[in-house]
């Protein structure tokens, strides 16, 4: 069945009916307003990881004698120039790369990198300074300035990461539309949201629980009712990250009118032996990526997608005693995308003759700018709101 | 001053300085002036006994280990680590000494430690234990010269030639002026030189490796001279800030975390005056006329372990599956000795999001009633409420095997004294119940008290204490 057909036949024919009346008017979109809905996909790859064997300066002989059992040869790699090379399993990515569709971005960091993971992942969801302890994230302060519903920020996992926290709004945190309508659907909690409307409700924290509750009923039905209309035949491979893309592709070709979507990698703390594991998550991530663009251009939203992905620091450039790598700080950056301004390798390569006290890729780009970049350029708001300094303006996008 | 307070006003009294009181305990509460309960609950959580656990293979050193070992010991490790967190939760369910406990909560959030090594972790718990309601200056120093502490914040990384940073900074920012209070960059540089060499040797005792110290002048605050880091610790207690800070912390702690900055200003000049007394500060605040105003009653968000433990405790839960209480811990964003960073939690309303919020409120079902709440629509025909029924056994043993809790609904039913409406909310929920409570609960059928009660705890106003 067509989409547009199915949405004449189950919402407008039958399903409004059973949305609460607290969800005013239509607050999905129909299809001429579907395209040209911008949003944005973060991901992180959690546990920080190695730059240089993701993106590798494949002809640099530091790199080569800096990690004598863990550089990865030519023959292990996909050539993007005579100095740099994909890991050999990122050929999704790689394919991308060929049709303009990724750009590179390297040394991203920030001044004085803390290189404990809790604290460089504040960092990155905060977007604060290193002696910064911010309590809300930059997706959340987006929330609070220019959106109306806590929907509009989506992350697909558990539990809500700092950076989707506002001070007004905080996203919704969703790994399954079915398990948080269900969770919502208990007879007690339904009475009581009846009960309940925004205007009796206070400032204080007794209000807050109400209001947490309430959006949590008018989103979880939201997202319920409106991803019911399209659920993707293009086939992810079969591990949780690769569900969670898929959700978010269900979401997005849905018109769930949201603009951020979050989510997230983990396992990438590679200290002992980390060809092969890296290698395993690289390939994971390459491969779920991979589908999620494809089933994207399948129903034309690619054009509309950004989707960066990010590591809270870069490891060593210097293998460690157990093949693997200690943390670092600066790394490169994936932005992918059918709309991109500058496809390519965005700037210079990592001076591995140049690195810090510690030995590690010292930056040259703010990643706030990076952040900032998309805030303006791509959903066209004020970024000095949600960033709080001016930062410059990159030209990716 | 010597007056008596209300059941709510006791209520109020054992949720901020523990996790509630049962019904038994209030009814001996009651008997006695608000002086006498607070003189009780001080001589109850007199002495301090610290948390014991047997390391087993983790006492040996691990230069002596082969890499076999090793592997064995990181696991060991994080095993002990969870074993040391079911230690503690245990001791928060069963112990007398709320007071004591509840301060060691206070400080095990103020000097944030996050690490996997098991025996530097138990011994800060023991040291903030151990000070909790005595002299927070020895508290400041013992914690600073703790193998957790020096592990946390790198200073057996910081010598004379190379100085780090992290704890002269933290120390400041965090443990006693507060942030942007009074230093600036170049006193934490200062400060740091000053700690330099501070480490600890194999049996965790606190040495200062003589050719790794910064023998220097420093100027911190002013001051100048041949510093060490203890003279640094005592330069920061005489600040009257740092009695200024700890004062504004606790009061947020424990009585509102709207800050009256002239209330907060005396308390902290009894505090300061006091030399840094813990239980001066404290009786100052549980013995005031405001500490149980109405406004200060059932407006904090209880913290997960809070709530948790203050759950557990009314009801006498039983858990046989430490897992279990790892997980909860672990889904509603508090995990004890694990805190998020440095900063400690953020609390209050951060502990609040959709999915915490969804089961917090089903927290009570879940482990009173595995997992079911048997609310009947009236609307409901008899089809649809029997398969309800039929939904709600399933739900039932599911959970049952999943959360292996406990409680002990005889104890509880037997012990409470009016089973009316008003008495059980009153008695079950710190606020004031709201406008949406109040329709909801003006439905509710109390002949079933274990139902009612469930209901009760299930409501938003339940998260407040």
């Amino acid at each position: 069945m067509e989409r547009r057909d199915f949405l004449k036949q189950s919402v407008f024919a039958s399903g409004m009916a059973l949305i609460p009346s607290f969800i005013k008017g239509m607050e999905f979109l129909s299809p001429e307003q579907l395209s040209g809905y911008r949003n944005v996909i973060i991901i992180q790859l959690s546990g920080g990881n190695d730059g240089l064997n993701t993106i590798i300066p494949i002809s640099n002989d530091i790199y080569h004698n800096s990690r004598p059992s863990i550089a990865k040869k030519e023959v292990q790699t996909l050539k993007i120039t005579n100095d740099l090379a994909f890991n050999d399993y990122l050929k999704a990515i790689k394919e991308l790369y060929d049709l303009g569709e990724v750009s590179i971005i390297n040394n991203v960091g920030y001044p004085n990198p803390s290189r404990s993971h809790f604290r460089s992942t504040d960092i990155w969801q905060t977007a604060s300074d290193t002696n910064e302890y911010l309590s809300t994230g930059w997706v959340g302060r987006y929330l609070d300035a220019n959106c109306q519903h806590p929907y509009q920020a989506i992350e697909v996992d558990n539990s809500l990461s700092l950076a989707m926290k506002g001070n007004l709004m905080n996203g919704i945190a969703v790994p399954d539309p079915n398990q948080l309508h269900k969770t919502t659907r208990e007879p007690f909690f339904k009475n009581l949201v009846a009960n309940t409307q925004k205007e009796m409700l206070d400032e204080d924290n007794q209000g807050y629980l109400y209001k947490t509750m309430l959006e949590t009923y008018s989103s979880a039905s939201y997202i319920y009712e409106t991803s019911k209309i399209y659920t993707t035949n293009t086939e992810y491979p079969r591990n949780p990250f690769a569900k969670n893309l898929k959700t978010i592709a269900d979401f997005i070709i849905s018109g769930l009118k949201t603009r951020v979507y979050y989510s997230s990698l983990g396992g990438f703390d590679s200290h002992v032996n980390q060809l092969n594991s890296q290698d395993r998550l690289l390939k994971m991530y390459s491969e779920s990526l991979g589908a999620l663009v494809k089933d994207l251009k399948k129903n034309n939203r690619f054009k509309d997608t950004l989707i960066l992905t990010f590591s809270e620091f870069g490891r060593r450039v210097r293998q460690n005693g157990s093949q693997g790598t200690d943390h670092g700080a600066a790394n490169n950056v994936m932005i992918i995308g059918g709309s991109l301004k500058n496809a390519g390798i965005y700037n210079e390569l990592p001076d591995l003759n140049d690195l810090d006290d510690n030995g590690d890729i010292k930056y040259t780009i703010d990643f706030r700018s990076i952040y900032a970049t998309i805030l303006n350029n791509w959903l066209e708001i004020n970024d000095q709101n949600i960033l709080n300094t001016n930062f410059k303006k990159l030209e990716f996008i | 001053m010597n007056t008596s307070l209300s059941d709510k006003q006791i209520q109020h009294l054992y949720w901020r300085t523990g996790f509630g009181i049962t019904s038994n305990e209030l009814k001996t509460t009651r008997k006695f002036t608000k002086n006498q309960i607070i003189d009780r609950l001080f001589l109850e959580n007199q002495k301090a006994s610290p948390l014991h656990m047997n390391f087993g293979a983790l006492s040996k050193s691990p230069k002596n280990l082969s890499r076999e070992e090793r592997k064995e010991a990181r696991k060991l490790r994080i095993q002990k680590m969870n074993e040391l967190n079911f230690l503690w939760f245990s001791r928060l369910l069963n112990t007398d000494q709320i007071l004591r406990e509840k301060m060691t909560l206070f400080f095990h959030d103020h000097f944030a430690v996050r690490l996997r090594t098991p025996r530097a972790c138990i011994h800060l718990n023991n040291v903030i234990r151990k000070h909790a309601l005595g002299n927070f200056g020895d508290m400041l120093i013992e914690v600073s010269k703790s193998p957790a502490m020096l592990l946390f914040l790198n200073n057996r990384q910081n010598r004379k030639d190379h100085p780090n940073e992290n704890f002269a900074r933290e120390l400041m920012e965090l443990f006693t002026l507060g942030r942007d209070n009074k230093y600036n960059e170049n006193d934490i540089k200062e400060a740091a030189r000053a700690f330099t060499g501070w480490n600890f040797n194999k049996e965790g005792q606190f040495i200062v490796k003589k050719n790794h110290h910064d023998y220097g002048e420093k100027t911190l605050l002013g001051r100048t001279g041949n510093f060490t880091g203890e003279d640094i610790l005592k330069i920061l207690l005489e600040e009257k800030q740092t009695a200024l800070y700890i004062t504004q912390k606790l009061y947020s702690y424990l009585v509102n975390e709207t800050i009256d900055k002239n209330r907060v200003e005396k308390l902290a000049k009894v505090f300061y005056d006091s030399n840094y007394n813990l239980e001066i500060l404290l009786r100052e605040i549980l013995s005031s006329n405001w500490f149980y105003d109405s406004k200060n009653i059932g407006n904090k968000i209880k913290s997960p372990i809070e709530l948790m433990v203050g759950l557990s405790r009314t009801f006498h839960i039983q858990y046989e599956d430490p897992k279990v209480l790892l997980y909860l811990q672990r889904k509603l964003n508090q995990i004890l000795f694990f805190p998020p960073n440095v900063a400690g939690w953020t609390g209050g309303k951060a502990w609040i999001d959709n999915s915490t919020l969804m089961l917090r409120l089903k927290l009570a079902s879940v482990t009173l009633n595995s997992g079911v709440i048997e609310w009947q629509d009236e609307n409901d025909n008899p089809e649809n409420k029997m398969m309800r029924q039929e939904m709600n056994k399933a739900v039932k043993s599911k959970f049952q095997k999943k959360v292996k809790a406990t409680p002990d609904w005889k104890r509880f039913l037997t012990s409470i004294e009016q089973k009316g409406k008003s008495n059980l909310i009153s008695f079950i929920l710190q606020p004031e119940l709201s406008e949406m409570a109040r329709g909801v609960v003006s439905q509710l059928n109390e002949d079933d008290t274990k139902n009612f009660i469930i209901e009760l705890l299930s409501l938003p106003e339940y998260q407040l204490c």
